[in-house]
């Protein structure tokens, strides 16, 4: 029922009345959910915190960068629809040798291992120039390959199709493999290793098994992103790529199936969306991923499940009005903070005429005290508030505690 | 009667230190042997060498009358040896029932499959079911192990270890810390689960042991000083000696 639900969206987003904006925007968030999927599939089904994730969706791209080449030249016939399925198996074969060392460590061994490893991935880049395509990167034509059904893909609205389709696929088959014998015994893996070897099961093999799955699903991300942009160059294999699926998966919540896509949307259309207007997105970014760290350990999916759960359990009187009160306490301080950083972007580059702030269509002048007391004084009050709440609710429960109410 | 477990002069040294110094011992199949001794004795030790976790330094161990020295722990489960542990080892976040599931998986012969769903196998849910029902977990089926209480985290312990078909179970202590009902649930429990299967046991409770056992063995300083039925336990002497009159001189003078 859900799954039908998410496919009916997906598949009446591009009736209303959007730009082609909206549709890249959600193609980028379908390829970057299920990036973010595939690498839950390590960090919250099998416990595996990975540095080097993002090498499989680069393989994953390079490969179908290379034969969609090789298509356009001629020399294969393989329709484009079909082409994320090779870039797949890229991701996987590539996923079976690496893993198939990296998984006989787990925890810190094998993190630091994926680090380890994709750096040395990402420095060959700059000696196989011929494979990986150097600072330009390796370029294709996704239009020019066998049709099906007289779809040539050179719409956008196509491509959206082409690119939802395999992403609903991949979620849905991602879903199953967590609920299959292997899925349960690698959660199984995640709370005890060790139990898991005296239950018949070689943990290595495990960890092994859903590596090889997870890179697959990885690789299918990359060609899909190789389809969107028909460009796939060096960057992409990076750390900073690997570290950016890591935060879609612990923002979003990586105890939860829907975690990594609720981070993968908010992060890409942060990085989209905010990117226009200011520099310092990622450092929002960072700041996001420190309080969600912090207050929300089981991310933002987490954190909505379990407040669904009290709200169903133990219903506090005023609850809905304390979460109102923190929210606009949040928003208050998050206005002054970023008033704050935006200023002080803004002044750092005065001396080259960017000293003007552009805030809803008003000007302002970075180099006067008011907008700096304003922000100030906005950031403040946000976190006494926050602070105030904080202990207000505090109080609450330990009278209700006393009085023996239920919480 | 056939041997079910075999040890034959097993040593286990960590560095320059003897923890087992030469253990043989045969197991008969069927039987429900305790192991008893002071605290160091090399209890837990012999069962770690048993099951695989640590590797002997010399001796052989024999599952059946096949070899199993030297095979790792899933291998050993997979030829029929399953253990519990002292300290309870289980799966926090995971429910009772995704714990005894989890741990019928292998022998039910799902292995490693990826391509069917856990929820569309009758049998394992039965069998799961099953076992539950006989660990007294049946109303906690859908709770995450991590919050049972003491009690129930011991009997999940005990169902972990015989999901899975295994002739030949090792339970290090399953009574450690618990009361004195909860003792008698559990004597219960383990009577059951033991009366088709070969039970290798360490407790310290002398009236369990000495209540459940057809035959004892005494580890002193990792050497079996006496093995015997609980009558001849009782009135040897060097046991007299080694535990200087405690808990077996008073369970041999009740």
């Amino acid at each position: 029922m859900v799954w039908a639900g998410c496919a009916l969206v997906l598949l009446i987003i591009p009736l209303a009345p959007t730009s082609g904006f909206a549709l890249s925007l959600s193609s980028q968030m379908a390829i970057a959910a299920v990036f973010a999927l595939s690498y839950n599939m390590l960090l919250g089904q099998t416990g595996l915190l990975s540095f080097g994730h993002a090498v499989f969706m680069g393989i994953g791209g390079f490969v179908a960068i290379h034969v969609l080449r090789s298509v356009n030249a001629g020399e294969w016939q393989l329709p484009l629809i079909l082409l994320p399925l090779i870039g797949a198996l890229g991701g996987a074969c590539f996923g079976l040798v690496f893993g198939w060392f990296a998984t006989r460590r787990s925890s810190t061994a094998f993190a630091m291992i994926t680090l380890g490893f994709g750096e040395l991935v990402y420095a060959s880049a700059f000696i196989f120039v011929d494979l990986y395509g150097g600072e330009q990167g390796i370029t294709a034509d996704r239009t020019l390959a066998p049709k099906i059904l007289g779809l040539e893909f050179a719409s956008q609205l196509q491509v959206y199709y082409l690119i939802m389709s395999w992403a609903f696929i991949a979620a849905v088959l991602i879903f199953i493999i967590g609920r299959t014998p292997l899925g349960r015994v690698a959660l199984a893996t995640r709370d005890n290793a060790e139990r898991v070897a005296f239950i018949g099961y070689n943990p290595n093999r495990v960890r092994f098994l859903m590596f090889v799955l997870s890179t697959f699903f990885a690789g299918m991300a990359g060609s899909l992103f190789a389809i969107d942009y028909e460009i796939v160059t060096y960057g992409s294999l990076g750390l900073s790529a690997s570290a950016q699926v890591l935060m879609m998966a612990f923002i979003g919540g990586s105890s939860t199936f829907v975690g990594p896509i609720v981070g993968a949307i908010l992060i890409t259309g942060l990085q989209v969306l905010l990117g226009q207007y200011t520099d310092l997105w990622i450092l929002y970014l960072g700041v996001l991923f420190a309080i969600v760290i912090r207050f929300a350990p089981d991310g933002l999916a987490g954190l909505i499940a379990k407040e669904c759960a009290s709200w169903r359990l133990n219903h506090i009187r005023g609850r809905s009005v304390l979460i109102g009160l923190r929210t606009i306490a949040a928003v208050i301080a998050a206005i002054g903070f970023v008033t704050l950083l935006e200023l002080a972007s803004r002044a750092k580059t005065a001396s080259v005429g960017g000293a003007v702030l552009r805030v809803w269509g008003t000007h302002v002048d970075v180099m006067s005290p008011w907008p700096w007391l304003f922000a100030g004084i906005c950031f403040l009050m946000g976190l006494i508030s926050l602070r105030f709440v904080h202990l207000a609710a505090a109080r609450r429960m330990s009278v209700a505690d006393v009085n023996g109410e239920p919480k | 009667m056939s041997v079910a477990l075999r040890m034959s002069d097993v040593h286990k040294r960590f560095g320059r230190v003897q923890i087992i110094r030469g253990v043989s011992l045969d197991i008969t199949q069927g039987e429900r042997h305790a192991i008893i001794g002071p605290n160091g004795a090399g209890k837990s030790t012999l069962f770690n060498l048993i099951s695989g976790r640590l590797a002997v330094s010399s001796g052989r161990i024999e599952l059946a009358d096949k070899n199993i020295t030297g095979l790792s722990p899933f291998e050993i489960k997979r030829r029929g040896l399953s253990r519990s542990f002292q300290v309870t080892n289980i799966f926090p976040r995971l429910s009772v029932f995704e714990n005894v599931r989890c741990s019928l998986q292998w022998s039910e012969g799902w292995r490693y499959s990826f391509w069917r769903l856990a929820d569309a196998i009758p049998e394992l849910r039965r069998k799961a079911e099953l076992v539950i029902d006989e660990i007294g977990l049946t109303g906690r089926s859908s709770t995450p192990a991590g919050v049972l209480t003491y009690a129930e985290q011991r009997a999940l312990e005990i169902g972990i270890t015989i999901a899975g078909d295994t002739s030949v179970i090792l339970l290090d202590e399953p009574m450690a810390g618990m009361s004195l009902v909860e003792t008698q649930h559990a004597l219960e429990l383990i009577r059951r689960i033991s009366s088709n299967r070969t039970l290798l046991m360490i407790e310290h409770d002398m009236n369990v042991v000495f209540d459940l056992a057809d035959r004892i063995s005494v580890l002193v300083y990792g050497k079996i000083i006496a093995t015997g039925t609980p009558a001849e336990i009782r009135s040897n002497d060097r046991v007299r000696e080694a535990y200087l009159g405690t808990k077996v001189a008073d369970v041999a003078s009740s």
